[in-house]
């Protein structure tokens, strides 16, 4: 009996619960519901392919190479800001890494000159849209060729081959394949990243500014927050993860070559927006970022695997990308 | 009142942009547990003279001093450390971030490596709505998003959030400024509060019957000058309404042989 009773009550708190819990996590679950009913159109669209595993290893292979600067971005998106330049400063810093791996023979050495490059040109994009003051969609069109044309000056056109990455003990740690042939490590990374930035974003300090400052700039600083260097350093985050993701691509092909992140603007910024960032700023989620990610990372095989020809890929990204943002603005208006 | 048993003390306090003076050597004490209004005509310099004090600005010359000790540092951190706090009208809170962030803004309660404690946090929150600042409605919980609330439950929001942290002098402009009646009282109250726990105030309001209500002095800026310092005892509502029209029209308080300069000045 009493156990009984417990249970009704348990289950009534329980339904509240849960219409709070959905109303707090409705873009969430609405991306949820898009990844889960493109894999289901996959699914009956080509079993043969989706039931698999093959293509899933190919997917984890491929997705952390934008994967890894989405989740990145999704700290610029929040600030309101934009960062256009990224897929350059991936290029230019992996040819620093390409250039020192060849004369140092050394897979660290080239890691941390990388990295530093990608941390420096972040500094850069970050000192002219806090401190100069330029609007950052500007500033970083002019970033973004700059850093294009220093690969292009620097690596006249010609790629770098670096196929001996592969005896390096870290090419296994970053691109190795772990259970066999069944997990990529990028992938594994990806997730680790994603789970780090995931807590700096919701339970960090860090991550708390940026949510103000994207939303209130100007009670954000009342509230003694440091906006400049709050924007500095998400450009500073987003240069870093850009030339990391470098690493990745560079180890995974063992080739540099200098046309590098070309083509990779969109479908990073793409995955940030399907995740539920808000462009305006002060509102977004890593997990929406990561399942954006996944979404756009499957979209172009998965429309030829089910019998699409190529020329739908960018007909249905262009669905995908304006139906979720219609639904977001809908969902956050009635909120409103 | 002498500098030292003021909690807040202006001494010739002037300030220019370039070459444009705005203030006008200002000689200006708040006591403890004294809520003030400052009031004038848009352009007197009262949100200039309010961020002298909450240190966004620094003084052109003169001496600011709090608690008995002279400023040197003049940052908005810096003023709410010592215990200055400021209420902006419409700036104060962050519209789409929940209550437990708001309620810590710049001032997270976290672990050394910077991560917040956030069940702290919503804790705290709680206790501050619902004990201090007698919020009973069910729709308005910790994780409730900022713009969900009206005008009036915002500045309640951004003046607890002032009081939990200690703040010993609260700035608030225009807190009514938009806000309906009712709304408007219940900011009146919350303002009430601040004296009620012992605190001082300085209180901007375009609108005297606001200001009346809740103050205890009246410090008449014009111009970059105080032109005015009344206790409340000393001076009706009627007066006080009479003198603002007179300063406006005619430029100055004279002219009709008043009580003139008040005890600050």
């Amino acid at each position: 009996m009493t156990s009984e009773t417990k249970d009704a009550v348990g289950e009534a708190g329980g339904g509240r619960d849960w219409a709070a819990l959905a109303s707090a996590y409705k873009i969430q679950i609405a991306i949820t519901l898009i990844l889960a009913g493109l894999y289901l159109l996959f699914l009956t669209g080509n079993p043969e392919v989706f039931l698999r595993y093959d293509i899933y290893r190919s997917f984890m292979s491929t997705m952390p190479f934008f994967g890894i600067m989405a989740l990145a971005m999704t700290f610029v998106v929040t600030l309101g800001e934009m960062d256009l330049s990224f897929p350059s400063v991936m290029g230019f810093s992996t040819w620093v890494f390409g250039t020192v791996y060849v004369s140092s023979e050394s897979f660290l050495l080239a890691l941390a000159a990388c990295l530093l490059v990608g941390v420096i040109a972040g500094l850069g994009n970050g000192i002219l849209v806090a401190k100069v003051g330029i609007p950052s969609i500007v500033a970083t069109i002019g970033t973004m060729f700059l850093w294009r044309g220093m690969v292009n000056i620097a690596a006249e056109g010609k790629g770098i081959a670096l196929v001996s990455l592969r005896e390096s003990p870290l090419h296994e740690v970053f691109v190795g394949r772990l259970f066999g042939d069944a997990l990529p490590m990028q992938f594994v990374w990806m997730v680790v990243i994603a789970l780090a930035l995931g807590l700096l974003y919701r339970r960090h300090r860090f991550g708390s500014h940026v949510l103000f400052v994207g939303d209130n700039a100007a009670s954000a600083a009342m509230m003694g927050i440091k906006v400049d260097r709050i924007k500095i350093a998400c450009f500073m985050l987003v240069g870093g993860f850009a030339a990391l993701a470098g690493v990745f691509l560079t180890s995974e092909v063992t080739y540099f070559w200098p046309s590098q992140g070309d083509g990779m603007l969109l479908t990073t910024l793409a995955a940030v927006f399907i995740g539920g960032t808000s462009v305006f700023g002060g509102k977004g989620t890593m997990y929406g970022t990561f399942v954006g990610v996944l979404i756009i990372g499957s979209l172009e095989a998965g429309i030829v695997a089910i019998g699409l020809t190529g020329f739908y890929v960018q007909f249905l990204y262009g669905l995908l990308i304006t139906a979720s943002v219609t639904v977001y603005a809908l969902l956050l208006r009635r909120q409103g | 009142m002498t500098a030292t048993d003021s909690l807040l003390s202006l001494r010739r306090v002037s300030k220019g942009f370039g070459k444009i003076k705005v203030l006008h050597d200002i000689d200006l004490d708040i006591g403890p547990n004294e809520i003030v209004a400052l009031v004038g005509d848009n352009g007197a310099g009262k949100s200039t003279l309010i961020k002298v004090i909450t240190g966004v600005h620094s003084p052109s010359s003169g001496e600011v001093w709090f608690k008995g000790a002279r400023r040197q540092e003049h940052s908005v951190k810096r003023s709410r450390e010592i215990g200055i706090e400021t209420v902006y009208q419409e700036r104060a809170l962050a519209d789409q971030q929940a209550l437990w962030r708001n309620m810590f803004a710049g001032r997270e309660l976290t672990n050394r490596f910077g991560f917040i404690d956030v069940a702290q946090q919503k804790a705290e929150t709680e206790r501050l709505l619902r004990r201090h600042m007698g919020f009973t409605s069910k729709a308005i919980t910790v994780d409730s998003e900022v713009r969900g609330l009206s005008g009036g439950e915002k500045q309640g929001v951004a003046i607890g959030r002032a009081l939990y942290f200690d703040a010993d002098l609260i700035i608030l402009d225009e807190p009514t400024m938009g806000l309906s009646l009712k709304e408007t009282s219940k900011v009146l109250d919350f303002v009430k509060d601040i004296r009620r726990q012992g605190k001082s105030a300085i209180f901007i309001d375009h609108n005297i019957f606001h200001v009346y209500d809740v103050s205890d002095r009246f410090v008449i800026l014009d111009r970059g000058r105080i032109a005015g310092d009344f206790r409340k005892q000393d001076l009706s509502q009627d007066e006080l309404v009479h003198k603002m029209l007179l300063l406006a029209t005619t430029g100055s308080l004279e002219g009709e042989g008043s009580s003139a300069e008040g005890p600050g000045a």
